[in-house]
């Protein structure tokens, strides 16, 4: 299926490559922070100790991956800016990152099933980019692949568990899985940066890894005995900037201390 | 006639030869009983102990501070699954002790009943709280149940590396600006006292230290070990320019030790008796993700046995 959507009307300018590389790389990082910064919420508060810790070692892996890629920013930016300004000085519509990662966490089922359908994408993703003609962001990509692969098996793992457990577990990851869906279909828009990256060889067009993506994730719905909405319109808005009510009170909780202490240094 | 011994003189003799007990050798019944005692309240520890930490991972001012802390709060919660399997050795389920801890019955450490509600806080736990923790572990290193004693090696690395982290954070504001300096400080003020007490109730006061040092379970007194923490804590807050907020503190030439001023104690013992600022937060809390998680944990039992009966029918 494809989905269709938005209710944004926002005509792109022209951009340099150098300009396209930079927003690419800040929005794989902020996929990464924000989704790091949700899956630590869940610190001290999971269903059994095992998986607390499960669950923040993936919260490490993203905010370490986003690490990375707001330093290869700074690095292209090339002003001063510094990592932690990038976290921590920008507001709502200057974040790019998915819609779905900035949801709330829910309970267990919901938190997982916005992990499958981010994890799965990122999977493929990330495999194509371990190849980009861009060293660095190559070199990122090869260093995060295997945490990669295994937070798309461990996820994947858990919805299956959830699906094929109890009556109760199918119930709500089903509804999990209806509630997230809105939200998914913006992962596969295609806009100038991602065009121009791909012409580059620097990045991949998230449209082009659809079919793998959804041959995978029908797979996984099979084996947890659950059922895939058919409705195709998403949501959109987060690649331009454009974020649900969640993002502004994730931003004010994780930005707090150096915006309260601007001369500060942590 | 050859001597005669008890059991109980027997064993007595064995852990005074410094030999290790392991699970399968015979034990006093009370001495099993402590054994868990201890360990469960440790293991709780640990948990319970993740939840003033995870207070601020989410508000970490730098995403450096944020990957610290949140791996910081993972170790403790590696810590506390350790010493469950640990104490489990003892004949004891994890959902028995962690219904212990739910109804009350199990204590854990008081130091998580005060709230964490600066960033400095950050600092001064790991400085002090993991400090005065070390100062105990090592202890335990040596202790006579041999589970305990290799969970605390291996722990005790891990705790060295949580107090260096929070000492780092103390020294980074200490040396910032005005504010900052002050809510170090200020953090210090909060934890000092608590800290002390960690190491619990002063020699005269601790019915079960004695039966616990015999058997080799603990191997030094709550006060050495308070005096140890003081000495070796006092200087390194001297040395990023924080003020240890007790007037009595002295260096004493004599005995080579500072002297320092007496402990609070009926506060000592109105937190350990369940009123300090957060002992019900953190038993509901403990509470709540434990309930919101049973559907989670049922469902992964179902989904387990399911699995081991499709195995089983494929293989006849
Ligand atoms: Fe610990
Ligand atoms: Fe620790």
């Amino acid at each position: 299926m494809s989905f269709k959507g938005g209710w944004l009307n926002i005509t792109e300018q022209k951009i340099s490559e150098k300009e396209a590389l930079l927003q690419y790389v800040l929005r794989l990082a902020d996929d990464a922070l924000i989704l790091g910064q949700r899956l630590s919420e869940w610190c001290s508060k999971g269903p059994v100790l095992e998986q607390d810790i499960a669950m923040s070692n993936m919260a490490l892996d993203h905010i370490g991956r986003a690490r990375l890629l707001y330093q290869m920013a700074a690095e292209i930016k090339g002003d001063g800016t510094t990592e932690d300004d990038f976290a921590y000085k920008r507001d709502t519509n200057e974040f790019k990152n998915f819609l779905l990662l900035e949801q709330p966490n829910g309970h267990w089922g919901d938190t997982i099933a916005k992990l499958v359908f981010y994890d799965t994408l990122n999977y493929f993703l990330f495999e194509k980019l371990t190849e980009s003609a861009n060293e660095n962001l190559a070199g990122i990509a090869q260093k995060a692949i295997k945490e990669i692969t295994y937070h798309a098996q461990w996820s994947a793992e858990w919805m299956i568990r959830l699906g094929d457990g109890t009556e109760e577990s199918k119930q709500k990851m089903q509804k999990s899985i209806d509630d997230i869906w809105m939200w998914v279909g913006e992962m596969f828009e295609t806009d100038q940066v991602e065009e121009m990256m791909a012409v580059a060889s620097i990045g991949y067009k998230t449209a082009d890894l659809k079919d793998a993506w959804q041959s995978k994730i029908n797979q996984v719905m099979e084996m947890a005995t659950l059922t895939l909405p058919t409705d195709t319109w998403a949501q959109t808005g987060g690649r331009k900037g454009v974020h649900s009510e969640h993002l502004g009170y994730i931003l004010a909780e994780m930005q707090f201390l150096p915006r309260a202490y601007p001369d500060a240094k942590w | 006639m050859g001597e005669e011994y008890s059991l109980e003189d027997r064993f007595q003799q064995y852990v005074e030869a410094e030999n290790k007990v392991e699970p399968k050798d015979w034990m006093p019944e009370k001495y099993r009983q402590t054994v868990i005692r201890q360990m469960s309240q440790h293991a709780h520890s640990e948990v319970i102990g993740m939840q003033p930490e995870a207070n601020w991972i989410t508000r970490a001012p730098s995403l450096r501070s944020k990957l610290i802390l949140l791996a910081k709060v993972q170790d403790e919660a590696g810590h506390g699954l350790y010493l469950y399997s640990a104490t489990e050795t003892l004949g004891i389920t994890r959902d028995e002790l962690i219904n212990q801890l739910q109804t009350g019955k199990a204590k854990y450490s008081s130091i998580f009943n005060y709230p964490t509600v600066t960033w400095a806080d950050m600092g001064a736990v790991g400085w002090l709280v993991d400090g005065a923790a070390i100062q105990n572990q090592v202890m335990l290193c040596r202790t006579s149940y041999g589970p305990y004693a290799r969970a605390m090696v291996k722990i005790c690395k891990e705790e060295s590396f949580h107090q260096r982290q929070g000492y780092e954070i103390m020294m980074r504001l200490a040396a910032g600006t005005k504010e900052q300096k002050a809510m170090a400080q200020d953090a210090l003020n909060r934890w000092w006292w608590p800290s002390l007490m960690m190491f619990g109730p002063s020699d005269d006061n601790s019915p079960n230290s004695a039966q616990s040092m015999k058997w080799r379970i603990k191997r030094k007194s709550n006060d050495t070990l308070r005096q140890e923490f003081v000495d070796k804590t006092v200087p390194q807050a001297e040395f990023i320019g924080l003020t240890i907020p007790d007037p009595d503190l002295k260096w004493n030439e004599e005995r080579k030790s500072y002297d320092f001023g007496e402990m609070n104690w009926d506060e000592f013992y109105a937190v350990v008796k369940g009123n300090g600022p957060c002992n019900k937060q953190r038993i509901i809390n403990h509470i709540k993700a434990h309930e919101e998680g049973a559907w989670v944990r049922e469902a992964a039992n179902a989904y387990a046995k399911k699995q081991q009966a499709r195995k089983k029918q494929s293989a006849a």
